[in-house]
């Protein structure tokens, strides 16, 4: 038992009144008092809203046939409005979504536990409440969809329109402050056993969702969150407990966590399996893989925004890296014969998107927008020419096959038409 | 070489003294749970079979079983349907892996059955996963293998037979052994991506 508990909910305590003191101040009505008036909190002051100026929104579908209104298009997710976002941070109201066709669960967190078992010497049964009572860390981490930014299959016309906007096409990818126990010191709570190299982590949603992960990747950096961005985390993310798989394909990050099993094998779920390997034209299929490679994109000006007149504009973006910190990002505005250093937005931070910009003058004239990054392995965010011939197949492998392109991670070009009208140029 | 692998060793080393020293701190977190409790949680199935339950079926068992619960989404010949997948293939249908319109399902794909059994387990029906009896199970996994033509109609599935399926695509995936899936840099992977 950590003896400064007790000491912390008496300050949360205090700060509560003291913020219920600072309203009656405020309000004027009736003298300064320790008690806190809460039953004179309108809802609004409760929990705040946005400007109903402010129109950004999520886009794409929930994917849960049950749940789709009649006409609405199936998408494979809910997508971030990423032309919007400024910073690093995604609000978790605005954090893409993919529900595999499934609805949140409504977790009771009183009632929810986490088990640890297996090859372990101390199998464990953990709540919420025991976890909050571990020491916690806060760390900000990017998680993305493997299918991010594909140029077919489900979700990939986006990427192939003319129209398509940095959402549709990139849309899959948010950032946000994870706070939990690390899933390193809970593993050292159980004791894992001589011969276990393989976590299975479950959910407790209607699929019961479950990942296979290597052990070492469990003891390295993932996180068994609780909070996000300063709040519990959300149930469309995985309230009351999602694993944080920092850098890993989106499909790691179980949420609504139930279960953690140490084993000495992958165990084929059907997720990792059925429909995320990467299979190729000859046949073959890359199972297994997990860390999303450098990927950068301008956000602004990015597809269907339009530059009102000639002149001044900051040209801003976000980079990524499965593979650690990004180094370098650059900017190209002539279709990638000349590139410039962007500047890197403090903080930049390992497994999490990184925010760069360069000052530009727009003369009028077309142009060709793109970002490239280099991550701090010195590996550089490729060309879709680039990654066809990594592949072993050609660029036009990738708009014609019908399945999702895996952890594609091809240079985003724009295309600014004299009119000012922004353009998606991949093709 | 070896240098490193003493470095490896010893931070083994002193990672499990640090958390022999740091243990009596998290005392009273959490408890332990009860062999009852695993048990009805662990539902996981290994590749090998590891974690299959006494019982058994059939394809011919698991026919009206399919048409009563599973043909409303998947289609009464597992052909797929609104909601729910395509399940079983014409056994021809493993030669599209090699081109642009892949036919990718159960029975086509998935490298091992018992990942057929597993899922039934935890997720079928639609919302009531967990409502199936084992022999239900079964019977419902025999009935798919059969419609993609891998197993006979009389062929009984249980803990022992399922695992010894040989399913089409069984050596369609790289690495091919489970060893070597852990490490990606060793691997040659770039970029996100394995050769």
């Amino acid at each position: 038992m950590n003896p400064n508990q007790p000491t912390r909910r008496r300050f949360l305590k205090n700060g509560a009144a003291l913020a219920g003191l600072a309203v009656g101040a405020a309000a004027g009505s009736r003298p300064a008092s320790a008690e806190p008036g809460e039953e004179r909190i309108d809802e609004l002051h409760k929990h705040g809203e946005r400007s109903h100026f402010v129109q950004s929104v999520r886009a794409g579908s929930i994917n849960n046939p049950e749940r789709r209104l009649p006409g609405e298009p199936s998408d494979v997710a809910l997508k971030t409005p990423l032309q919007d976002s400024t910073g690093i941070v995604t609000p978790a109201s605005l954090h893409y979504i993919v529900s595999h066709g499934y609805e949140p669960p409504d977790i009771d967190p009183k009632q929810h536990r986490l088990l640890i078992h297996g090859m372990v010497d101390r199998p464990l049964l953990l709540s919420l409440e025991d976890l909050q009572r571990l020491p916690s860390v806060s760390r900000f981490y990017f998680i993305e969809c493997h299918g991010n930014s594909t140029t077919a299959g489900p979700g990939g016309a986006a990427r192939r329109s003319p129209d398509a906007t940095v959402q549709q096409t990139h849309g899959m990818t948010s950032c946000s402050e994870w706070t939990g126990v690390p899933l390193s010191l809970l593993l050292k709570q159980a004791g894992v056993q001589k011969g276990a190299t393989w976590i299975i982590a479950e959910g407790a949603d209607a699929n019961k969702h479950s990942k296979s992960i290597p052990l070492g990747k469990a003891l390295d950096d993932a996180l068994v969150a609780y909070a996000q961005n300063g709040e519990p985390v959300r149930p469309e993310q995985g309230y009351p407990l999602r694993l944080v798989v920092p850098g890993w394909q989106g499909i790691n990050n179980v949420k609504w966590l139930r279960r953690i099993d140490l084993v000495d094998e992958p165990y084929m779920a059907m997720m990792e399996v059925s429909r995320y390997p990467r299979l190729l034209p000859d046949g073959k299929s890359r199972w297994f893989e997990f860390e999303m490679g450098p990927k950068s994109v301008i956000t602004r000006p990015s597809g269907g925004q339009r530059l009102p007149v000639p002149g001044f504009y900051e040209i801003s973006g976000l980079a990524w890296s499965g593979a650690g910190a990004i180094r370098k990002v650059e900017v190209s505005t002539d279709g990638g014969q000349t590139w410039k250093d962007a500047r890197l937005q403090e903080p930049v931070i390992s497994k999490a998107h990184t925010r760069f910009s360069l000052p530009w003058n727009w003369d009028g004239e077309q142009a060709l927008l793109q970002s490239r990054c280099t991550d701090e392995n010195g590996v550089v965010q490729p060309t879709l020419a680039q990654v066809a011939e990594h592949w072993g197949t050609s660029v036009d492998y990738f708009r014609e096959t019908s399945l999702i392109i895996s952890d594609l991670n091809a240079i985003q070009p724009w295309k600014i038409n004299r009119d000012g009208s922004v353009k998606n140029a991949l093709f | 070489m070896r240098f490193s692998k003493l470095l490896a060793a010893t931070a083994v080393l002193a990672a499990s003294a640090a958390a022999q020293a740091q243990m009596p701190s998290y005392k009273n977190v959490g408890r332990t749970p009860t062999k009852q409790q695993i048990q009805a949680w662990d539902i996981s199935i290994g590749p090998d079979g590891k974690g299959l339950p006494a019982g058994s079926g059939t394809a011919a068992q698991g026919a009206p079983i399919y048409a009563a619960k599973c043909a409303v989404c998947h289609g009464a010949d597992a052909q797929g349907g609104k909601i729910g997948p395509e399940l079983a293939a014409d056994k021809a249908a493993f030669k599209t892996l090699t081109t642009l319109k892949p036919v990718r399902v159960v029975s086509t794909y998935w490298p091992y059955a018992t990942m057929v059994w597993d899922y039934i387990n935890r997720a079928m029906p639609r919302n009531q996963g967990g409502t199936l009896t084992a022999n239900q199970v079964y019977a419902l996994t025999a009935f798919i293998l059969y419609k993609g033509s891998i197993i006979r109609e009389s062929d009984v599935m249980d803990a022992r037979a399922l695992p010894k399926v040989q399913m089409p695509n069984r050596n369609g995936f790289v690495p091919a052994r489970f060893s070597d899936i852990p490490d990606e840099h060793k691997r040659g992977c770039r970029q996100g991506i394995c050769p």
